[in-house]
């Protein structure tokens, strides 16, 4: 196999599953990537997102389900220079400088890039003659960035444009920045899956917690900028797509609305209400071993 | 199947790193003058002590350097890099090849200065015993090499320097390698010549007499290795899937 064989069908992963011991890291995903999206698999520490990267690259072999890159099995395709990436846990090689280490990774493709070239655009030639040990974090980031590039595989799982892009992150800036798809994951499963733009306002939703007790939750639903009303006892849930106008409007309608409460803004806390009620108040959320 | 980048920069790695190329190829050198020098015209077992343990010391230097991929091997590991080389295609017996080859190239190294050491205290073989002991050596090291890679897949790097330097201690004190033998006779002289050590050491001796070793040597070298080579790959299938 060469890489002039053009990868068809993209990134497909079905019924995918994964426990760790006791911990099921990956409950249950389905997943189509079309070749040359950039999707964002977006989740708090322990949804399962590098579980699933790692399925996705043969680094870990799924309990169940399975996973097809561009028509293969993970494997295959990475003997055949298809994937590439650098690993966020990957430090750098001891006794190598930055050139030296973007040129063995090259070294690996069939069709790799001009060394040169991946340097100078992703920044790292300036220090391009410094030992891999001894960068900043900024730095670091774009060594694994061309380290990544410079095979120019067609699937990558490292943040970047151009070809199939798949990166796990928990930072929704990070996703929204690059990816034109985002990814929702909490406990192993997929809860949201959509353009970036409108999980970007889901996740990124506050909720305000209210006790009121006695009011109809239809009226407080159709306040300003409140997406879903839950009642909980006398404590009303609200999810607000822009929780000023909706606590403004609260104020106003509900004078005896009490303990007021505006949640949000850790993303967190964003999955925590987004996936309530799916499972039991119990339920452990999956690890992620490392 | 090789990748030449991939070869290079293992030696530029190990090349790099002085302070192990500096203790690997000086420590048996320091012991060989430091024990041979006042002995440098007596005899043992019939051969003279210089040439006896030059032959120790060589043996001694070569099985540290056959070694020492491992810690390279611990490193990569500890570091994440086996996990990224995973998903490129570089092939995990081309990269476990370099790492035999840059074994072997430090053992080389390793036995010259040995040689030329040996020589200053008067050892004079003809070119023939020379090259069949090195062919010996050589062969003869290919289960240390093995054990190295091995123990760098398995063990911690932090725990693998005194796991590694422990097990080729005791290969060399049941081997004879430190210049006298645990026995002579009876069962335990038939453990010593069941380790791979102890016919590195009969390398030199044997090659004295122009020959090779007798068929046991080869067998329990050809063992060794054959039998480290499953529990190596076992160990990095382990190391890889989730390191």
């Amino acid at each position: 196999m060469s890489n002039g064989n053009v990868p068809a069908g993209g990134v497909v992963l079905s019924r995918l599953s994964k426990s760790y011991g006791q911990v099921r890291a990956v409950a249950s995903i389905d997943l189509a990537i079309a070749p040359g999206e950039t999707v964002a698999l977006l989740g708090p520490n322990g949804a399962g997102k590098t579980t699933t990267i790692d399925m996705v690259l043969g680094l870990a072999r799924p309990d169940a389900g399975t996973v097809s890159v561009f028509g293969e099995p993970p494997a295959a395709a990475v003997r055949a220079g298809w994937v590439g990436g650098m690993l966020q846990t990957g430090s750098p090689l001891e006794h190598l400088k930055v050139r030296e280490l973007v040129a063995l990774m090259a070294s690996y493709y069939p069709h790799p890039l001009p060394v040169a070239d991946v340097l100078r655009l992703t920044g790292a030639a300036q220090f391009a003659g410094q030992p891999t040990t001894k960068l900043s974090g900024g730095q670091a980031q774009r060594v694994r960035f061309a380290a990544a590039l410079v095979g120019d595989p067609d699937l990558r799982a490292v943040a970047g444009r151009g070809k199939t892009v798949l990166f796990a992150t928990h930072y929704l800036e990070e996703a929204d920045a690059y990816a034109d798809r985002i990814v929702l994951i909490a406990r192993g499963r997929v809860i949201a899956d959509g353009p970036a733009t409108e999980i970007k306002a889901r996740a990124g939703a506050r909720a305000i917690r209210v006790t009121l007790p006695g009011t109809d939750t239809a009226l407080l639903g159709a306040l300003p900028g409140v997406v879903s009303a839950e009642r909980h006892g006398d404590a009303v849930l609200l999810s607000c797509s822009d929780s000023d106008a909706a606590l403004r409007g609260l104020l106003g309608s509900f004078p005896g609305a009490r303990d007021i409460e505006v949640r949000g803004g850790s993303l967190e806390e964003a999955f925590l209400e987004l996936t309530a009620g799916a499972e039991t108040a119990g339920a452990s959320t999956g690890g992620e071993p490392r | 199947m090789t990748n030449v980048t991939h070869l290079r920069f293992e030696i530029v790695r190990t090349v790099r790193n002085r302070t192990f190329l500096g203790v690997t190829l000086a420590l048996p050198l320091v012991l060989f003058y430091a024990v041979a020098w006042g002995q440098r015209h007596a005899t043992f077992d019939g051969i003279s002590f210089p040439l006896y343990f030059m032959t120790a010391m060589a043996v001694y230097g070569a099985m540290f350097a056959a070694v020492s991929p491992g810690s390279r091997v611990a490193r990569d590991r500890s570091g994440g890099w086996i996990r990224q080389l995973r998903i490129t295609p570089l092939r995990a017996r081309t990269d476990v090849a370099a790492k035999v080859l840059t074994a072997y190239l430090v053992a080389l190294p390793s036995l010259a200065l040995l040689y030329l050491a040996g020589v200053s205290l008067g050892v004079r073989l003809d070119g023939t015993q020379w090259l069949e002991m090195t062919g010996l050596l050589l062969a003869g090291l290919a289960p240390f090499v093995v054990l190295g890679i091995a123990g760098g897949y398995l063990v911690q790097t932090d725990a693998l320097g005194p796991a590694i330097g422990g097990v080729v201690v005791l290969f060399a004190l049941v081997g004879g390698v430190y210049g006298f033998q645990l026995a002579t006779s009876g069962p335990m002289f038939e453990v010593m010549k069941a380790v791979p050590s102890y016919w590195l050491v009969q390398a030199g001796k044997t090659a004295l007499g122009g020959g090779t070793w007798p068929a046991q040597g080869w067998i329990v070298i050809a063992a060794w290795t054959a039998a480290l080579i499953p529990v190596a790959a076992l160990a990095y299938r382990r190391a890889a899937v989730r390191a």
